[in-house]
Parts: C-alpha cells; sequence; structure tokens
C-alpha cells in the first residue's frame, strides 16, 4: 500500500477547488445554468433558466415563446375550411387527432356534430387513434433516446413509418394530412386501406411488446424514473394537466368517456391510471394507452358501416350543401350547387353566432377550440387551449429538488410539443 | 500525369495510389462526412429525425452525427419556423460553427416563411444567415432533404478551397 | 342539467351580479357584471360547487364596443362531470382586474398569456410578464388594431421584427367585414384590409 503524497498545486485554476473550501462566502453561490433553445433533449425550442447548487436544482424558470407562430392571429383573417392546415402543425407529431378536433369544435359551432355519417365517425376515430400510437411511439421513442436507450427510438420510428405510409394513402402527406373536413373528411378510405391497417396492427404489438422488454424491467431505466417528480392528485388538478400527466397521477378522465363524441361510446376499450404519479408512471400510461388504441382500431375495423370497401356507398360527409362542397359533376350543370360552392369557398362556412368550446383528448392532453362566432366564415375569436402549454406550467414547481440530469428524463416523460405550446 | 478527371488513377503505374489536385481531394473528404447541425424547431424536424431513422438511412451520406454541438458541425440544416424570438439564437449558433459551413434551409417556412404571414415569424432564414441550399415542401419528404444533401454535396465538390486562403499579413506591434 | 343547476345556485348567491344563464349548443354561459368581484365567484365556485379544474382563460377584443376587453373562465368539475364558462368585461381605460391564480394554480400562465397577446393586467399575479413575446416588445399582438403583418420594433441585444410581406401570399379575408367583396379570401396589401 502506498502512501498517499500530500500534493501542492501551482496553477490558480487547480487551487479553486481548495479555495472554495475555505472561502465561505463563495460557497452559498448558485450557478444560473441556461439550458437553451437549441438543445437536443428539450424536444422542441424550450428554454428553461435553471439556478444550481451543485447539481441540485433550486429553481426553473420556463421560457417559452420560441416557436410562437402567430395561429390565432391567423385564424381571425382566415375561413373556417382555410385554418384546418394551421391545426395540423399545432401538435405536429399527432396531426390526424388535430384536425379530428378542430373539425368537430366547428362543427359543435354549426349544431351538426350528431349528424355526421356513421362511416366518417368510424374513420375519424380510427385517424384520432392512429394518431395517437404515432404520437406515444415517438414520445416513448424520444424518451428512451435522451436516456440513452438508442434502440428504442428506432424501434419506434420504423413502426411511425408505417403509420406513415397509412396517413399518405389516406391524404396524400405523410404527415400534416389536412384530412378532415367541416362536416366530413376529405375523402373516403382508399382500396386495402383497412387490411394495411389491419396489418400495421398485427405488426405493431410485438414492437411495443419488444420495446416493454427493453426497457419496463430494465433496471437503469426503473432506478432512472421511479420517484422522479411525483406529481400528486390535487397539483395535477391544480395545475390543469391533461392526458396520460393526469392520468398517471391516478385520476381517472379520459374526456372519450367522460364526454364522449364521435362513437366512443360503441366502443369498448380501458383507460390506464397510473398509481403516484412519477415519471415511470407516465410512461406505463403511454405503454397501455397504446395496446388500448390498437384494441379500438381492431374494433372499428371490424364495425366500419360499408365495410372495407364501402359498397354500399355509405356518405362520409354531412349532406348539406352549405356546408360541404357539392360534388363536382354537380356543380358544373347544376345552378344550386354552384351557388353553394361559390358561397363555401368565397365566403366559408357561414356559423351562427355564438360561442363554443370543445377540448378533445389529443394524445398529449386536451386539445380545446374556443370558438367566439359573430356569425360569417371567419371566427370572431379562435383560441387554442393547447396541453402542452399547461403542462409545462408544472416545471418551476417539479424541477426543484431534481439533479441537473433527472431533467432529462422529466422532460421527456412530461411529453409536450413546442408547436402546440407556442402556437 | 495528365488527366480530364479530378482524380487519375492507372493501377499499372502507381499501384494503389490516386493523382488529384489538393482542392478535389479536401472536397471529397468534406462532402462526404458533413455533420449536421440539426436546427430543428418544428415539424420539419420531425422529418430530419426521420431522414435519420432507419427507412432514410442519412448514415449512408456519413451524416448521421447529429450532434448538437456548432463546434464539431459543418453544416446547419435549419428545419422548421424560425421566429424573431429564436432568430437571434440561430444567428448565435451559426456564429459559433467553424469554417467552412453550409446551410440548408429546409422547408417552406426556413426558406420563405413559409404560410405563416404573421407578425413573429421571420420570412426566412437566409434574413439572417446565408443559405446554400433551399429545401421545398411543407414539410420536405426524408427523400428531398437527401436531394438537398446530394445538391449540397455537388456544390461542396466544386468549391476552390486553396484559392479562397487570403496571404496573413503580419501583425504591427 | 347538472350544469344549469350549477350556474342557478351562483346567481342565488350573488344575485344581480350574474346575468341569467344563457345557453347555446348545450353549454351554460353567465356573465359577471363587476369584474372585480370574479375572486369571490371563482372561489365559491371551486370550494361549494367543487369546480376543481380551470380549463382555460381566453379573452375577447371587442373592438369598436365598450367595454373592449370580454374575460371567458371556463370551469370544470372533475367529480361531477360539470362544466361552466364564466364570462366578465373590462373596459379599455381600467385593463385591468384581479388575478384567480389563488383559487387555480393553471391560470398563472393563461394569465400571462392574455397580458401578452391583449395587455390586459392581472392585479395580485405573481410574476405578470411577457410569455410568447419577448421582453419589450412594444405591441400586443392579439388586439383587433394591430395588423396581422405586425409592425417594425427592435430591442436590441434581443429581437427585431419587420412586417411580414402579405402581397403575394395566403388570401386572407377581412374579418367581419362589411360585405361580401371584402369579405372574400383574396391577396392583400400590408396597407390595410379595403385594398
Amino acid at each position: 500500500m502506498t502512501d498517499v503524497r500530500k500534493t501542492e498545486f501551482h496553477e490558480p485554476a487547480a487551487r479553486a477547488a481548495q479555495a472554495a473550501e475555505e472561502l465561505q462566502d463563495v460557497q452559498g453561490e448558485r450557478m444560473v445554468l441556461n439550458m437553451g433553445p437549441s438543445h437536443p433533449a428539450t424536444h422542441g425550442v424550450l428554454r428553461i433558466v435553471l439556478e444550481l447548487d451543485g447539481e441540485v436544482i433550486t429553481k426553473a424558470d420556463p421560457d417559452v415563446g420560441y416557436l410562437h407562430r402567430g395561429d390565432e392571429k391567423i385564424a381571425e383573417n382566415m375561413t373556417y375550411t382555410q385554418f384546418i392546415p394551421y391545426t395540423d402543425r399545432l401538435d405536429y407529431l399527432a396531426p390526424l387527432a388535430n384536425n379530428v378536433a378542430y373539425a368537430l369544435a366547428v362543427e359543435k359551432l354549426l349544431g351538426i356534430e350528431k349528424d355526421l355519417p356513421p362511416r366518417c365517425q368510424y374513420i375519424r376515430v380510427m385517424c384520432a387513434e392512429l394518431a395517437r400510437i404515432s404520437s406515444h411511439l415517438l414520445g416513448i421513442g424520444a424518451f428512451a433516446m435522451d436516456l440513452g436507450a438508442v434502440t428504442v427510438f428506432l424501434l419506434t420510428f420504423n413502426e411511425r413509418e408505417k403509420i406513415y405510409n397509412l396517413a399518405e394513402a389516406i391524404s396524400g402527406a405523410r404527415f400534416t394530412t389536412t384530412y378532415t373536413r367541416i362536416g366530413g373528411v376529405m375523402r373516403d378510405l382508399p382500396p386495402g386501406w383497412t387490411e394495411q391497417c389491419r396489418k400495421f396492427c398485427n405488426e405493431v404489438i410485438p414492437v411495443l411488446n419488444e420495446v416493454e422488454t427493453l426497457l419496463t424491467r430494465n433496471r437503469i431505466w426503473v432506478d432512472r424514473l421511479r420517484n422522479l417528480a411525483v406529481i400528486s392528485k390535487e397539483e395535477s388538478i391544480d395545475y390543469g394537466l391533461s392526458g396520460p400527466n393526469l392520468r398517471g397521477s391516478g385520476i381517472e378522465w379520459d374526456l372519450r368517456k367522460a364526454q364522449p363524441y364521435l362513437c366512443y361510446k360503441d366502443l369498448e376499450f380501458d383507460i390506464p391510471i397510473g398509481s403516484i404519479g412519477d415519471c415511470y408512471d407516465r410512461y406505463l400510461v403511454r405503454m397501455e394507452e397504446m395496446r388500448q388504441s390498437v384494441h379500438i382500431l381492431y374494433q372499428c375495423l371490424d364495425k366500419i358501416p360499408g365495410g372495407a370497401d364501402n359498397k354500399s356507398n355509405e356518405p362520409v360527409n354531412v349532406a348539406d350543401g352549405k356546408i360541404v362542397l357539392p360534388p363536382k359533376q354537380k356543380v358544373m350543370t347544376k345552378m344550386e350547387e354552384l351557388i353553394h360552392q361559390f358561397m363555401l369557398v368565397t365566403e366559408g362556412v357561414n356559423c351562427p353566432p355564438g360561442e363554443i368550446y370543445f377540448g378533445h383528448e389529443n394524445p398529449k392532453g386536451e386539445l380545446g377550440f374556443y370558438i367566439n362566432s359573430r356569425g360569417g366564415g371567419t371566427p370572431y375569436r379562435l383560441k387554442i387551449r393547447a396541453p402542452s402549454f399547461v403542462n409545462l406550467s408544472i416545471i418551476s414547481k417539479i424541477f426543484p429538488g431534481c439533479l441537473v440530469s433527472d431533467t432529462v428524463a422529466i422532460l421527456g416523460s412530461l411529453d409536450f410539443v413546442m408547436g402546440e405550446c407556442d402556437r | 500525369m495528365q488527366t480530364q478527371s479530378e482524380i487519375g488513377y492507372d493501377s499499372k503505374i502507381e499501384g494503389d495510389m490516386i493523382v488529384t489536385r489538393v482542392d478535389a481531394a479536401l472536397n471529397w473528404f468534406r462532402k462526404n462526412s458533413i455533420w449536421p447541425m440539426p436546427m430543428g424547431l418544428a415539424c420539419c424536424a420531425i422529418e430530419l429525425m426521420a431522414a435519420g431513422a432507419s427507412r432514410f438511412d442519412i448514415s449512408r451520406f456519413g451524416s448521421e452525427v447529429m450532434r448538437f454541438s456548432p463546434r464539431q458541425s459543418d453544416c446547419m440544416i435549419v428545419a422548421g419556423t424560425v421566429t424573431y424570438k429564436m432568430a437571434g439564437a440561430v444567428k448565435r449558433i451559426y456564429d459559433q460553427m467553424p469554417e467552412p459551413k453550409w446551410v440548408i434551409a429546409m422547408g417552406a417556412c426556413a426558406s420563405t416563411g413559409g404560410m405563416y404571414r404573421s407578425y413573429s415569424v421571420l420570412q426566412g432564414v437566409d434574413n439572417i444567415i446565408p443559405v446554400d441550399v433551399y429545401v421545398s415542401g411543407c414539410p420536405p419528404r426524408p427523400e428531398a432533404l437527401l436531394d438537398a444533401l446530394m445538391k449540397l454535396q455537388n456544390k461542396i465538390s466544386k468549391e476552390p478551397v486553396l484559392g479562397r486562403l487570403t496571404a496573413v499579413t503580419a501583425v504591427k506591434s | 342539467m347538472p350544469a344549469l343547476e350549477f350556474a342557478q345556485k351562483i346567481k342565488a348567491k350573488f344575485g344581480d351580479l350574474i346575468s341569467e344563464p344563457a345557453e347555446f349548443r348545450g353549454e351554460i354561459t353567465i356573465q359577471l357584471g363587476d369584474a372585480e368581484r370574479i375572486v369571490e365567484v371563482c372561489e365559491f365556485a371551486r370550494r361549494e360547487l367543487d369546480f376543481n379544474y380551470l380549463v382555460d382563460i381566453s379573452s375577447v377584443d371587442n373592438y369598436g364596443e365598450d367595454p373592449r376587453w370580454t374575460v371567458v373562465y371556463h370551469l370544470r368539475g372533475l367529480a361531477h362531470g360539470g362544466e361552466l364558462r364564466l364570462k366578465t368585461s373590462v373596459s379599455e381605460e381600467k385593463s385591468e382586474l384581479p388575478s384567480v391564480t389563488t383559487v387555480w394554480k393553471t391560470a398563472n400562465w393563461h394569465e400571462r398569456e392574455i397580458y401578452d397577446m391583449m395587455g390586459i393586467r392581472f392585479r395580485g399575479h405573481p410574476d405578470l410578464r411577457r410569455i410568447l413575446m419577448w421582453e419589450g416588445y412594444p405591441y400586443f399582438p392579439l388586439r383587433k388594431d394591430f395588423p396581422l403583418a405586425g409592425k417594425s420594433t427592435d430591442v436590441p441585444g434581443v429581437a427585431f421584427t419587420k412586417p411580414a410581406p402579405l402581397e403575394g401570399g395566403p388570401f386572407v379575408t377581412a374579418p367581419g367585414g362589411k360585405d361580401a367583396i371584402e369579405r372574400e379570401p383574396h391577396v392583400r396589401n400590408p396597407e390595410g384590409p379595403s385594398s
């Protein structure tokens, strides 16, 4: 056993450590660290100003708005149909769900949400559930990649490519689909889509099982996430959380069950609820939600009116010429349809004056649209209640007390998207 | 050895040796290992990630090293809407990249502001940094991004590297 | 429906301060006459009627009318599932009302956003500063007299803005335009909607 020699350092930088022990007034100083807008683990452009005491965070102040594009002001200048592409880009991980949410909100304002043909409702439910699977796959993939498990990212992205194929078949674009319209959808399912969807459902379950094998009982994963950033029930309600974050804390609230819309009443599914509200619970809730979404998709594929190729010619749009564009053959030959086409394109759907709020169960939480209309084809005020905006406000409450390396885990478990937060 | 192409190679004479100009060699090294600095801001970032995933492998082009460190990267891919609030950060990160550096403006929002003609969106990232390749699309498919990368490689291969060096003047003390 | 009963209970407690509940598309809306009493009404709603979840706070700019601002609160009770909309008006000279952050903590960020976008101040808010735009930005963008294209500003060292070119741009309508010709979506020059 060699004896330890006491070394004298001559450089000031090396003596700084010793100096810190000696100088009492330097010891209490907190360091301000900027977790800047360009950061690999902030899932978009989020800036958090952290105040650190060594490794422990004492204060956290999130700074949002780096992706504020002025959607609400744009909405006041556009007709309802013109705004649909902007809704895609809100939560850009699940654009089909945003489209469904916006279309349902405007239909609630018009008062026709009960008149939607059943085939259209089933198609929209399938779109929303595919979007949910897509968003959770990316959420968990990016979450795992930030914590070091890069394989999960590649596995989930592979499955997302299959969802992109489905979205491309149905609407033409991989994501940013702009698929729904006021009163229906852009067009019916293409032939062969339901078989493709069923094949995808059969293939995604083994991949989910593989991700579970890699992560759920993994010692490192559990150690990093268990008992981290526990959000109690009262806090989650007080801070307005929604979606998997709220359900991870143990609150049973899912808009698909509490305020059912479309055809969710006819479908059987469970809602996973967490027990203590830590990061691990939120991860488990998301994994189980994906399985439930696949279960819903199987039921929709079996039950869709008109079957796979719509032999019985079920309509997919509300049959009202004042809301939905009439078929082109009639537009060119009949007067009434020509007038409807002209009015719908130039003025937009004529909505009654009034105000509504519609909340939709998006993968990130509750996406709500508050539309204040004074008649006409453009909204007077469109407020988007973004789940990510509200979910981020809890950061200043749960960060203090955690270590710096826990920030990545907490941000990943909250699963927010800046496009939605900043609008 | 006289040759029409950049790289002259005749195994019978030289064996395993390639004769070329220094410019061509430097450009060949640079273009086949472009390390991107992903400035992933919005939806185009998801297509950028998809380009880096296994289906549209960007690693074929030597660019899978998506480190978020500007000091170690060659090309900044601005993917997404640049708002006025973010513009300062984008410029600062661009300034921190060492020469030679290139910029790909991916998507409609980065090229010209896209469909967001509003009070808070910078109408094109070329207002603050010089852009080499513009990619259109909202979002562009990953194949379009790979095509842009190939166009950037063509541009790099034509750069006169040594011709750009200027003489260093003595510093007056 | 239960939401109507809750609205009537609030009306019974506060009397003339609250308007008659109005119903549209299945939702109940009540108006509060005096914006200063909003905290009392919200506390009553939370403690007695168990509206423990604040879904959203919005603001509407009634340009050209007085009072100019309408602040809209969406309340929900997770236990009973009832929803209620509470509206209150603030005049432009005052542009201020008490903050409800003591009742629901989520109101913190919603009120910061309303301050940032509309310019309505909230008295008693713990940290009222801009959230989506940067500190020092001189305008309130969501007001009706602020153009969509924006105005030139410069906060040195932080950010600059220039008006966005709308000519050749998306076909925008003029909201609330007088007639169909003005409301038709077409290319507009940034000077104004009527060109």
